[in-house]
């Protein structure tokens, strides 16, 4: 599979057009064209209020769309709703359980509610489920009971009652602890191993760095980026910075080689590292450019060391999904809403 | 990967192996009475009722002075034959009793899985919403059955521990047997749980309107006390023909020889009325409600 986005809509487990949803004058999601590629792992991102959970729930058909076409596993929602959402487990904006109860009880009850679901295997299944996402134990114990974090879990085992095409995860490492978090991110992998598209909304970007292969990011309602992780990371312009004392001569290969360098940001963090060099005993400047992708690093250190400058220290930093998370939805807590 | 991928079905064990067409909703039918039975609050509710002959049955035991003049009629045939107790048990909890457990049941139904969150798990399942709201309605049918049942048998199990049972004489004079005023006893209930069939179907619609089980459940309580208001007013006469409860109190003609059917008849067919009327706009509501709970 190449890395081109844009597939064809039967490659597409996820494709909305012009996906638009107003409640009275406030828009939440306007004008939305998701493209989800069959067997990735995608990230939902966004700050809170941005529109995430609407998109899902308009997804699943909870919610009807104000404007706009949605295709879920090429076929056409909500008119197909019944035929695909069978093929289709879901996490959404945190577990719903009847707190009377026991877990087992709970799953029972909700592969009930699929008319396609075999009662035959259906204790098999809700054991296998539970057993999934390390839950075998507290099977028989009422959902009142549980820790947040079980809760989580037994939301995850729902989404795996039966096979799936898709799973639309929410939010699915809210309340679970540091091992709880790696084992959803295992479960997450060993699903994407398996050919199940995995769709995450997450505002964690570690967590959407270390398991998904595509990305969206979402901004007030509007989609700001789309793409590989490879491509979102590449749209943050990857920046060179080299330690030297001579400046001048430094600056003028950089100018030849086509590169705009300039003193990075004082206040920022590389100012104090460069001062604690300093203090090492290693004097020396940071100049720092971003890095055209035509010019190779390597060819960048060899015609500065041609030209005599003095390089103390050379690195070549991408811009971090961090970085672009924030660039593109702006810092702190008074984002747009 | 063909354009025809959708129908594609890779090989699979027999552990995850789907069925290519729905089930009728049997098997989620089912599990919703599990849910309602399995409840605590279900169970208490039902004891509360059965409570009501008992109590009646044992204060007119203590205090068996004869007639004091007051309460309903049946209440002083039954230190005359036990098997009267259901009957005057059913009387007693119509007008507010069995509103009371009836609008806890409907007005839950859809309003209670939306506080828990379960509504929008059910959804996606997915259940279908017209089967959800079928389901949920035949479910309070049910309760209603057996709050009915609950409340004629602890009466007549009472009645016979308490007094002397014999051939019951019917409001016409006639007397007939114990097994046929058992059948009776049968058929008014069946009739007071006909009674409230419409009123579940108001708890019902009220139910999809909010996501605050509790307000569905008292504004049906309340509704069915309103309804009872206007049917004794007579400056509304003319509505009381269109009111749910107008006929809840009518089941005497089902103690006369031979049985008179005209009032039952007109009781199913108005419940009816409301069954469907509700049942619509209950499925207007909710068919297109966004579930954002």
């Amino acid at each position: 599979m190449t890395t081109a986005v844009i597939a064809s809509p039967s490659e597409l487990a996820i494709k909305t057009d012009g996906l638009t949803k107003r409640f009275g004058r406030q828009t939440v999601v306007d004008d939305l064209a998701l493209s989800v590629p069959r067997g990735s792992v995608f990230g939902f991102l966004g700050p809170n209020g941005s529109g995430k959970t609407t998109t899902i729930r308009m997804l699943l058909g909870l919610a009807q769309a104000s404007a706009g076409d949605i295709s879920v596993l090429g076929e056409r929602m909500p008119q197909r709703l019944g035929g695909v959402l069978p093929r289709v487990g879901a996490l959404i904006e945190g577990p719903g359980f009847y707190p009377f109860l026991s877990g087992s009880a709970n799953l029972h009850r909700l592969d009930s509610a699929d008319g396609f679901a075999p009662r035959g295997t259906r204790s098999e299944r809700v054991a296998h489920a539970l057993d999934r996402v390390g839950l075998s134990h507290a099977a028989d114990k009422k959902v009142r009971a549980y820790s947040l974090g079980m809760k989580q879990r037994l939301g995850i085992a729902n989404a795996l009652l039966a096979p799936r095409d898709l799973i639309v995860l929410d939010e699915p490492t809210n309340g679970l602890d540091p091992q709880g978090t790696r084992e959803v991110r295992s479960l997450i992998r060993s699903l994407a191993d398996e050919g199940t598209t995995v769709f995450v909304s997450s505002h964690l970007l570690a967590e959407i760095e270390q398991m998904c292969t595509h990305a969206a990011v979402m901004r007030a309602g509007r989609l700001v980026a789309q793409g590989t992780l490879d491509e979102l990371r590449s749209a943050g312009a990857t920046r060179v910075s080299i330690t030297t004392p001579d400046v001048e001569a430094a600056t003028r290969v950089l100018l030849a080689l086509g590169l705009d360098p300039g003193l990075p940001d004082a206040t920022g963090p590389v100012a104090a590292s460069v001062a604690g060099a300093a203090s090492a005993g290693q004097p020396g400047t940071i100049l720092s450019a971003a890095l055209p992708e035509a010019v190779a690093p390597e060819d960048i250190v060899a015609k500065l060391v041609a030209d005599g400058v003095r390089v103390r220290g050379f690195s070549v930093d991408h811009a971090s999904l961090e970085d672009l998370f924030v660039a593109l939805t702006g810092e702190g807590f008074d984002v747009v809403q | 990967m063909s354009s025809s991928d959708s129908g594609a079905t890779p090989v699979r064990s027999g552990l995850t192996e789907r069925r290519n067409r729905r089930s009728v909703g049997l098997g989620f039918f089912a599990s919703e009475l599990a849910v309602l039975f399995r409840r605590r609050r279900t169970w208490a509710m039902l004891l509360a009722l059965a409570a009501v002959p008992i109590l009646i049955a044992v204060a007119v035991r203590i205090s068996s002075s004869g007639s004091s003049g007051r309460g309903p009629a049946f209440i002083d045939s039954i230190t005359q034959n036990g098997l009267f107790v259901g009957v005057a048990g059913l009387t007693i909890a119509i007008p507010l009793f069995l509103p009371l457990t009836v609008g806890v049941v409907s007005g839950d139904s859809i309003a209670g899985e939306a506080n828990t969150a379960t509504l929008r798990y059910l959804l996606v399942s997915p259940v279908g919403r017209i089967r959800l709201l079928v389901v949920k309605y035949l479910a309070a049918a049910v309760f209603c059955l057996a709050a009915t049942l609950t409340l004629s048998i602890a009466g007549i199990l009472i009645g016979i521990a308490l007094f002397p049972v014999g051939p019951v004489t019917l409001l016409s004079g006639d007397t007939v047997s114990i097994g046929d005023s058992l059948v009776r006893s049968l058929l008014i209930a069946l009739y007071a749980t006909v009674s409230l069939l419409g009123l579940s179907a108001i708890g019902l619609f009220i139910s999809t309107l909010t996501d605050a089980p509790v307000g569905a459940m008292a504004a049906t309580v309340v509704l069915s006390i309103v309804a009872q208001v206007l049917d004794s007013l007579s400056q509304t006469e003319w509505l009381h023909p269109w009111l749910f409860s107008h006929y809840w109190l009518n089941f005497a003609d089902l103690l006369r020889q031979p049985i008179e059917w005209s009032s039952f008849g007109q009781n199913a067919l108005l419940q009816l009325g409301y069954v469907f009327v509700f049942g619509a706009l209950a499925y207007g509501r909710f068919s297109s409600k966004d579930i954002l709970s």
